[in-house]
C-alpha cells in the first residue's frame, strides 16, 4: 500500500496565529507556539511528523505563508 | 481649408469629438446637452470604431471615464448642470489620480432643477473646485459654435499633455445655437498608450496600479505639492484670451462664453455713444488670465464685468486687478440672457452718471 | 530558504520542487496583507491570484478594488488595477472592459460597496451583459468602517448600527444580491461559495476560474459570491467566525450556483 508523507514549510514572519489551520489538519499536526514573530503574533509550528501533504492547511491559510510537499511512497 | 458646415453647437462638438480620435464617450441625457449622445449614437462606432455608451446615470458615466481614462484612452462626456454636479466626486477622483479626460459642461440655470434655459452660474463649480479637495480642472470657454469644434481638440490636447481633467464650459444657447464651423479633419485613434496606464501588466515589468489613496498624511502632502506644482506650471503657460480696442480704453467689459458675445455688441454701441470702451474675454478660465487685468487696471477708469449668474467670475476679475481700478458687475441669472441695451444702459449707470 | 521560514523539521528531504503541492502563487505580491488575522479577504485574494497564475494571464488582466477593506487590493495582486470611488466598481469595470474588450476584467467588491451604495452599477453593469467578472465578498458588515450593519446584515445580527440586532421592521431585511441579478438576461453566471473551510475554498476557486472561463467566451456578467467571515468585527477568534458562518450564515446565504449558462 501507498504511504503519503508530507512536510510543510511555513513562514513564520507572515503568520498572524489565525490558527485556522490548526482546525483544518486532519492528523493534528499544527499549534501554536508561545513564541511571537516580529509582528507580534504567536505563530504555527509543525508538533509531529504525521503531515500527509494534504495542504488543507495550506489552502485554509488566508496568509499563504504555508509551503507543501508530498512523498508518496510505495511499500511493498 | 477643412470641411465647412452649418451646425449645432452640441453637434458640432460631437463632430469634433470623432474626428480628434475620441476612443469612448459615456454619458447620460440631460436637456440642453442630450444632441451630443444622440449625435454620437448616429455612426460614431461604425466610422472610428469608438464606445458610445449611455450610462445609467452621470455618476456612473463620470466612472466609466475614470476607467477607460485609466487605460490611456482619449475619453469624454458631457451633461449639464444637474448631471455635473453629480460628477463632481469621480471628477475629484480622476483629478486626484491625474486621468487625463475631458468633459463638457452645457450649463443651463439653476439652483436646484433650475431650468433648461442658458445660465453661467456653474463659474464657481468649474473653476474653483466642485468636488472635494484642492485640484484643478483646466477650464475652456467657448463663445461659438467653431470654438466648440476646436476646444474639443485643444481639450484633449491639453488634458494628456498634463494628465488632468479638462472642462469645456459652455451654455444651453451655444450648444443649441447653428452657426458656420469648419471642421478638422478625422484624426487617427490612438495605438500606444502611455507608461502608466492599466492596460495589463507589461511583461518583466511591475504592475501598474491607478489610485487617490494615500493613507500616509506625508505622502498625501508630497502628492498636492506636485498637484500644485502642475497647476503652477499651467498658470504659466497655458492662459488664453482675447482682448479688443485696449489700447485707447477708457473702461473695460469682460465677460466669457456667451456673455462676452454679448458684450462685443454692447462694446461696439457704447464707441458708437463716444465711450472708449474696450473688452477682454478669458478663454480660460483656469488658468485665469489674471495679467491682461493687472495691466489695463494701471490706465482704466473701471472694468464692468458681465455674466449670467449672480457675480462669479467678477470675484477673479477683483482678485487679479487687486484694488487699482473699480471693479463692478451686471447680470442676469436663472436662465435669462442680458441684452447689449441692459448692458450699455448699466454702463452708463454706474461708470457715467454715477448712480451706483 | 531565507531566515523568517522554520526549516522543516521532519522530513526536509522530501521538500524539492518534484513533490511540491502548494506554495504560494506568485502572482501574489510580496507584501504581507493588512487585513486582520483570519480574514476572508486574504484567501479571496490568495486563491484568485492562483487563479490567474494557473490561467497565465497576469498580463492581460485588469482588476478594480473597490472602497471597503480590500481597497488596498493592488498592494496585494500582481496584475494592473485600478482603485474606484465607493460602488462604482462596476461602472469603472465598464469603463475598462469597453476600451479593452480583449482582456480580462474583475471588480472586487464587499457588501456596502456592491450591495448599498454601488447597488445601481452593478446591476446595470449585470444588466448591460457586460462582459466582466465581479467577485463579491459578502461577510454581512462594515469592516474598515469598524462594523457598522451592511445590506446583508442578517436578521438579528449585532453591528455597531444594530446593537440590539438588526431590526428587520425599521432597518429592512438583508439583501441577496446574487438572488436579484440572476435572472437578468445579460448575467451569465451567478453562484454563492465560501472560504471558512478547505473544501469551500477548492469550490470557491473553482467557481472563480469558471468564471474568467465563461469571460473568455464572451459570455456576460459573471458574479461570484463568497460569503465571508470579519472576525473583528463580529467580535469573534476566526474560528469562531467561521463557524457562524458555517451556522448562521449559509442558512440564509445558500451555497451553490444560482445561475450558469445555458449549454449550446
Amino acid at each position: 500500500m501507498a504511504k503519503a508523507l508530507g512536510e510543510i514549510i511555513i513562514d513564520i514572519e507572515k503568520c498572524k496565529g489565525c490558527a485556522l489551520c490548526i482546525d483544518a489538519c486532519p492528523e493534528e499536526v499544527l499549534s501554536l507556539t508561545n513564541k511571537i514573530n516580529k509582528k507580534g503574533y504567536q505563530y504555527i509550528v509543525t508538533v509531529n511528523s504525521n503531515c500527509t501533504g494534504c495542504a488543507n492547511c495550506a489552502i485554509i491559510c488566508p496568509d499563504a505563508v504555508i509551503t507543501v510537499y508530498r512523498k508518496i511512497e510505495k511499500s511493498a | 481649408m477643412g470641411e465647412i458646415k452649418l451646425m449645432k453647437g452640441n453637434e458640432a462638438l460631437a463632430e469634433a469629438m470623432i474626428r480628434a480620435g475620441c476612443d469612448a464617450y459615456f454619458g447620460y441625457p440631460i436637456t440642453p446637452q442630450s444632441e451630443v449622445l444622440e449625435y454620437l449614437s448616429k455612426d460614431a462606432t461604425q466610422r472610428t470604431g469608438m464606445v458610445v455608451l449611455q450610462a445609467e446615470s452621470e455618476v456612473a458615466a463620470i466612472n466609466m471615464i475614470y476607467g477607460a481614462a485609466g487605460c490611456g484612452r482619449r475619453v469624454m462626456t458631457t451633461s449639464s448642470s444637474p448631471g455635473i454636479s453629480l460628477m463632481q466626486e469621480g471628477l475629484s477622483y480622476i483629478a486626484s489620480a491625474e486621468l487625463p479626460c475631458v468633459l463638457a459642461n452645457v450649463v443651463r440655470g439653476g439652483p436646484g432643477l433650475g431650468t433648461i434655459q442658458p445660465s453661467q452660474a456653474d463659474y464657481f463649480q468649474s473653476v474653483k473646485g466642485g468636488g472635494h479637495g484642492d485640484y484643478r480642472l483646466i477650464v475652456l470657454a467657448p463663445s461659438s459654435v467653431q470654438e466648440m469644434v476646436d476646444f474639443v481638440r485643444l481639450s484633449f490636447d491639453l488634458a494628456e499633455k498634463y494628465r488632468n481633467p479638462v472642462m469645456i464650459l459652455t451654455d444651453g444657447a451655444i450648444g443649441q445655437m447653428m452657426e458656420k464651423v469648419e471642421l478638422f479633419d478625422q484624426m487617427p485613434r490612438k495605438t500606444e498608450f502611455p507608461d502608466w496606464a492599466t492596460t495589463g501588466k507589461p511583461k518583466d515589468k511591475e504592475r501598474r496600479y491607478i489610485t487617490s489613496l494615500h493613507i500616509q498624511p506625508e505622502k498625501m502632502e508630497e502628492i498636492n505639492k506636485h498637484l500644485q506644482a502642475k497647476y503652477k506650471q499651467i498658470e504659466k503657460d497655458e492662459v488664453r484670451y482675447e482682448a479688443f480696442n485696449l489700447d485707447d480704453a477708457e473702461y473695460v467689459l469682460t465677460g466669457y462664453g456667451l456673455g462676452a458675445r454679448i458684450c462685443r455688441k454692447a462694446m461696439d454701441i457704447l464707441r458708437e455713444k463716444g465711450y472708449k470702451v474696450g473688452l477682454v474675454r478669458p478663454i480660460t478660465l483656469f488658468p485665469f488670465p489674471k495679467k491682461v487685468y493687472e495691466e489695463v487696471a494701471n490706465r482704466v477708469k473701471g472694468i464692468l464685468d458681465v455674466e449670467m449668474n449672480a457675480g462669479q467670475m467678477v470675484e477673479d476679475v477683483k482678485l487679479s486687478v487687486c484694488g487699482k481700478t473699480r471693479v463692478e458687475y451686471y447680470g442676469r441669472m436663472g436662465g435669462m440672457i442680458p441684452s447689449p441695451e441692459e448692458i450699455v444702459e448699466n454702463f452708463e449707470k454706474l461708470f457715467i452718471k454715477g448712480e451706483a | 530558504m531565507s531566515n523568517n521560514i522554520e526549516t522543516a523539521k521532519f522530513r526536509p528531504e522530501i521538500c524539492v520542487d518534484e513533490n511540491l503541492v502548494y506554495r504560494k502563487p506568485s502572482t501574489l505580491l510580496p507584501e504581507p496583507f493588512h487585513y486582520c488575522p483570519g480574514c476572508g479577504h486574504s484567501t479571496v485574494h490568495k486563491i484568485f491570484m492562483e487563479v490567474v497564475e494557473e490561467m497565465g494571464i497576469e498580463n492581460d488582466i485588469i482588476g478594480v478594488a473597490p472602497v471597503g477593506c480590500s481597497v488596498f487590493a493592488y498592494h496585494y495582486m500582481g496584475v494592473d488595477m485600478q482603485q474606484a470611488a465607493h460602488g462604482r466598481a462596476c461602472a469603472v469595470a465598464t469603463g475598462i472592459k469597453r476600451v479593452q474588450p480583449d482582456k480580462y476584467v474583475f471588480s472586487y467588491q464587499g457588501d456596502g460597496d456592491l450591495a448599498a451604495i454601488g447597488t445601481g452599477e452593478t446591476i446595470h453593469a449585470a444588466n448591460r451583459g457586460e462582459n466582466i467578472l465581479v467577485i463579491f465578498i459578502n461577510n454581512g458588515i462594515y469592516g474598515m468602517t469598524s462594523g457598522q450593519m451592511a445590506p446583508t446584515t442578517l436578521e438579528g445580527m449585532v453591528s455597531t448600527t444594530s446593537p440590539h440586532g438588526r431590526d428587520v421592521k425599521t432597518q429592512g431585511y438583508p439583501l441577496k444580491m446574487s438572488e436579484l441579478i440572476a435572472p437578468l438576461p445579460g448575467v451569465a453566471y451567478v453562484t454563492r461559495q465560501s472560504v471558512h473551510k478547505p473544501a469551500n475554498v477548492r469550490k470557491a476557486k473553482k467557481a472563480l476560474r469558471q468564471a474568467l472561463e465563461y469571460q473568455k467566451q464572451g459570455l456576460g456578467f459573471c458574479l461570484v459570491e463568497i460569503v465571508s467571515n470579519c472576525p473583528s468585527n463580529w467580535r469573534m477568534t476566526p474560528a469562531q467566525a467561521n463557524q457562524y458562518i458555517d451556522e448562521k450564515m449559509l442558512a440564509f446565504y445558500k451555497l451553490g450556483d444560482i445561475k450558469v449558462p445555458e449549454v449550446k
